[in-house]
């Protein structure tokens, strides 16, 4: 029997948790339809990134012609990729820097969706009794709020800017994973291995952190991925309807443009298509991603 | 012989490669006894029933031998017409197979009209009949399942499958899951039942004491052969294969007065890789070494008395003396690593 | 000698989900698991609990280790009555008072090597991670596992059965306790197989000088294990005496239909009806008096009245039954 000079963990034995991790980041390789939504945000986060660069003009200027009048609704050149707005405004520039605004929207409603929602999963799943009952109570009014009124009741309250859509899609979304986070760690609760950490003397947030969680984190992520594509549309919704933040531009601000400057019954199609396109692309992406990690999660959804 | 199995192949297609779970197993069923088809789990008892029912897992293939009932040889497709009407299945988890968002007896008169086309009155009436046949209460008819303990799930599960009057029932493991009272009840039930309907039966278990209170005759299987066969008494008092020896050792009896339970060390092989030559031979004390080479299979379609699949059967006397002395089982090469 | 695990009237009820017209009328449904039961486990003892599901031997094993709390009554490990053990006692008595599941798939997290499962006891323990390499050697030299490294690395899917279960009880020793209660720890294995774990558990038992409680349905196998028998029904113990008086000359009614129901390899075995009608009763409401009357052949009047108390019959030997059982 080989010696050991000093107990090894040997990597393959360390906390389940890097493991499941590292499942969860290979996933999108072996699934084709998660890694084109993968390849999707990847681009439209190299866009973000890169706005200043792919489009130098300032979204919201005002530009005229070389002949010194207002550049309304000039139709796609080498100058204006996708043509001006009514006002004269960058179509381009405005998409560009929409994306900024769209992932800003998406990725943070999608974080805290994820934080929120799996701690309140675990923590009503595992300890029950009147933990369980106030949180669950509490989800269940924010489920009863219907959505998009009580986005816009709320920005209206507290301003209409960008972090207060955020918020509003968070309070409204996270109920959804963490009920179904929480009857997970129900079932997780009841299996003989739990109860054998608990017969050998672990403490409750060692079963939660070690044993609970790391079979959770799948689902977290599925719900996280909805969450981005809820909280774009969301923010376009809202946009859309004239509530959102007129400072910043965003796909659904556009799209209100568009509307209001009736883009559709002239034909500029350059305007309200690509915000559009935008958009569905980010809810698709974000929609196959969570796909993938549901198969991650439930193997058997996996085709033969 | 109400049903002949010759030679059976079964294969599963696994991403590991074919795995062969029933690989030439040969047995017969005397018309109008129970047989019971022992062996641990893995042995391939279950594929080879499901088998003869047409009920394959998907990935699962007939890849030789015969099936011959009533003097037919039937295939999977033949199979399928003559299920639930010449013979019946009783599956392992028959107990929860029964659909919960419908009554017992409407589940019932649903098999007597689709499969039997009586018409719902006959089939309500039916019902009844076969609910008195398995000592259930008629008034019980009305009742779901969950409402039902776990012996007269199973005795409603028999009942349904006795329902087109069948000629042969299969039975996989059912009494397993039940407690030993509730367990007794159901085999004296099936012993009454087929001593009022003339049934052949085959009755799938892990557990030979099962088989000795039940059954007539016995087919041992190990590894997906059939390594011994004929009738209880005889195969239980004077075993001629050393695994039925084995296990003879390794199963308590409440009343004998051996304190000691010998287990045989070391564990089935791998059925997608089986050795060549008899399978049990790894783990047999008295494996020669022509047992790796060359297997003895059961031939004749086991229709011999009393059959055993072993190079040697014709020392079976002094064998089984020497397999009742613990000390043959631990000097095996591989005890104690099971 | 001071008993190491004493049970003194232990109740345990689980509320059920009430009716509309069960709040109206102010009722309380529950099922009764556990009515009074009181037996005590001295130190090397090995005492089997036997009975048919919903007996409440199960419950019974969970509220010894504490995982779970009674209703009524108290149960003392090594003098310390376990109501009220918290933190620094209560890791103590975790270390001494193990337990060995029935589903060894399942008693091991299947993310978790063999070592990572079989050390999680120390890390819970606090011992210093210098000893666990050593501490884990020897569990399994105990467990006859001897070959490390053939296991070290594994997950619980490349294992069999038998092979699982000697982890799950390697597991359960590595902190090397006192008291051990085993949930049927062979039901789920190979026929074959069973024999060698069973001997395991006794080959432990002798050289650890273990405290065993071993819970069963399957009165066939405790008596290769256990020199005396508990045999419960509905919640309550109806016999307590040596495995071998049980076995052979049952005294309890229900006892004795329970050893004639349990069949044995001989083709010739007795067929004869059992001296038992009906079905068990709903545990939410047991019959009044004797909790078997109205399945004993041999009830009489009083049975309904009066619930019958254990008494002793005989050397080690008590029963509860108004039966004239001497």
């Amino acid at each position: 029997m080989a010696e050991r000079a000093e107990p090894v963990l040997p990597v393959r034995t360390g906390w389940p948790l890097l493991a499941v991790l590292r499942r969860m980041a290979a996933m999108p390789l072996r699934d084709p339809f998660a890694f084109t939504g993968l390849l999707i945000y990847v681009l439209f986060v190299l866009v973000a990134l890169f706005a200043d660069q792919l489009a130098p003009t300032d979204p919201l200027e005002i530009l005229f012609t070389k002949a010194g009048k207002l550049a309304a609704n000039v139709p796609p050149s080498l100058d204006f990729p996708l043509g001006t707005t009514n006002l004269g405004r960058d179509i381009y520039a405005q998409l560009v820097h929409g994306t900024r605004s769209a992932l800003a929207v998406g990725l943070s409603a999608a974080i805290i969706v994820a934080i929120v929602g799996t701690v309140v999963g675990l923590v009503a799943g595992y300890f029950g009794g009147m933990v369980d009952a106030v949180l669950m109570r509490i989800a269940d009014m924010a489920l009863s709020l219907p959505f998009l009124p009580f986005v816009i009741v709320l920005t209206g309250f507290l301003g209409a800017s960008t972090s207060n859509i955020v918020l509003a899609v968070a309070l409204l979304l996270w109920p959804n994973s963490a009920r179904v986070i929480r009857s997970q760690v129900l079932t997780l609760r009841e299996r003989a291995y739990v109860e054998a950490a608990r017969v050998t003397g672990a403490s409750s947030w060692r079963i939660l952190f070690v044993h609970i969680a790391p079979n959770i984190l799948p689902l977290s992520f599925v719900y996280a991925a909805i969450a981005i594509g809820w909280a774009i549309i969301t923010e376009a919704s809202v946009s859309f309807l004239g509530f959102g933040d007129s400072e910043s531009v965003s796909w659904g601000y556009m799209l209100q443009d568009a509307f209001s400057s009736q883009a559709l019954s002239r034909g500029q199609y350059a305007w309200f298509v690509p915000p559009g396109v935008c958009i569905i692309l980010v809810v698709v992406a974000g929609f196959f991603i969570s796909r993938g990690y549901e198969e991650v999660f439930m193997p058997r959804l996996r085709g033969r | 012989m109400i049903l002949e199995i010759d030679g059976l192949k079964i294969h599963y297609s696994t991403r590991a490669g074919a795995v062969r779970a029933v690989d030439g197993a040969s047995f017969a069923v005397p018309e109008g006894r129970i047989v019971g088809l022992v062996g641990e789990s893995g042995c391939g008892k279950t594929t080879a029933v499901r088998a003869i029912m047409g009920v394959l897992a998907e990935n699962g293939r007939r890849a030789g031998g015969r099936v011959v009932f009533k003097g037919q040889a039937i295939d999977e497709a033949t199979t399928r017409k003559l299920l639930w009407r010449e013979i019946a299945y009783v599956p392992q988890s028959a107990m929860s197979s029964l659909d919960p968002v419908y009554t017992v007896g409407a589940q019932l008169v649903e098999v007597l009209t689709k499969r039997g086309n009586a018409s719902r009155s006959a089939a309500r009436a039916r019902a009844a009949e076969l609910f008195d046949l398995v000592g259930l209460s008629e008034s019980r008819l009305a009742d779901y399942p969950h409402q039902f303990s776990g012996g007269m799930r199973q005795r409603a599960a028999i009942a349904m499958a006795l329902a087109l009057k069948p000629s042969l029932l299969l039975a996989d493991e059912p009494v397993t899951a039940l407690d030993v009272i509730v367990q007794r009840q159901i085999l004296d039930m099936l012993r009454t039942l087929q001593q009022r309907l003339k049934l052949s039966m085959v009755l799938v278990t892990h557990d030979i004491s099962v088989v000795a209170y039940l059954c007539d005759d016995v087919v041992v299987m190990y590894a997906g052969q059939v390594i011994e066969s004929g009738p209880v008494r005889e195969v239980l008092a004077r075993p001629r294969h050393p695994y039925t020896m084995g296990l003879r050792n390794a199963f308590p009896d409440l009343m004998s007065d051996a304190l000691e339970l010998v287990p045989i060390g070391g564990s089935p092989p791998d059925l997608s890789d089986p050795p060549p030559g008899c399978r049990f031979a790894p783990r047999c004390p008295f494996v020669l070494a022509a047992c790796t080479t060359s297997a003895a299979l059961i031939a004749d379609g086991g229709k011999q008395a009393h059959a055993s699949a072993c190079l040697r059967d014709d020392e079976a006397h002094s064998l089984r003396k020497a397999a009742m002395d613990p000390a043959t089982w631990q000097r095996s090469s591989n005890f104690a690593m099971s | 000698m001071a008993a190491l695990v004493e049970l003194r009237d232990v109740v345990k009820h689980f509320p059920v989900g009430r009716s509309l017209g069960e709040v109206v009328r102010g009722e309380h449904p529950a099922v009764r698991a556990l009515d009074g039961v009181s037996f005590d486990v001295g130190p090397g003892d090995a005492v089997a609990i036997v009975g048919e599901s919903g007996c409440g031997k199960t419950t019974l094993g969970r509220l010894m280790l504490k995982l779970v709390e009674p209703t009524a009554g108290s149960i003392a490990f090594d003098g310390t009555p376990l109501a009220g053990l918290a933190g620094a006692d209560l890791r103590h008595f975790r270390r001494q008072a193990q337990l060995v599941f029935q589903n060894p798939f399942d008693a091991l997290n299947p993310r978790f090597t063999i070592y990572r499962a079989v050390a999680e006891p120390l890390l819970n323990a606090g011992i210093d991670r210098a000893e666990h390499m050593d501490r884990v050697a020897s569990a399994f030299r105990r467990v006859h596992l001897p070959d490390l490294d053939r296991y070290l690395d594994k997950y619980p899917h490349q294992l069999s059965g038998g092979q699982l279960q000697r982890v799950v009880l390697a597991r359960a020793l590595v902190l090397a306790p006192r008291f051990l209660v085993a949930d049927e720890p062979v039901s789920m294995l190979d026929v074959s197989v069973r024999a060698g774990i069973l001997a395991l558990m006794r080959e432990v038992r002798d050289t650890m000088g273990l405290s065993a409680v071993y819970i069963s349905h399957d009165l066939a196998l405790v008596r290769y294990l256990c020199e005396r028998t508990l045999v419960m029904y509905l919640g309550c113990i109806v016999e307590d005496g040596p495995t071998d008086e049980i076995v052979r000359r049952p005294r309890h009614p229900y006892t004795q239909a329970l050893v004639a129901a349990v069949p044995v390899p001989d083709a010739d075995q007795s067929r004869a009806p059992l001296p038992i009608s009906g079905n068990v009763p709903d545990a939410r409401e047991p019959p009044s008096g004797c909790r078997f009357r109205d399945r004993c052949p041999r009830a009489m009047a009083r049975c309904a009245a009066e619930t019958p108390l254990l008494r002793p019959i005989g050397d080690g030997h008590r029963v509860a039954c108004h039966l004239d059982l001497a």
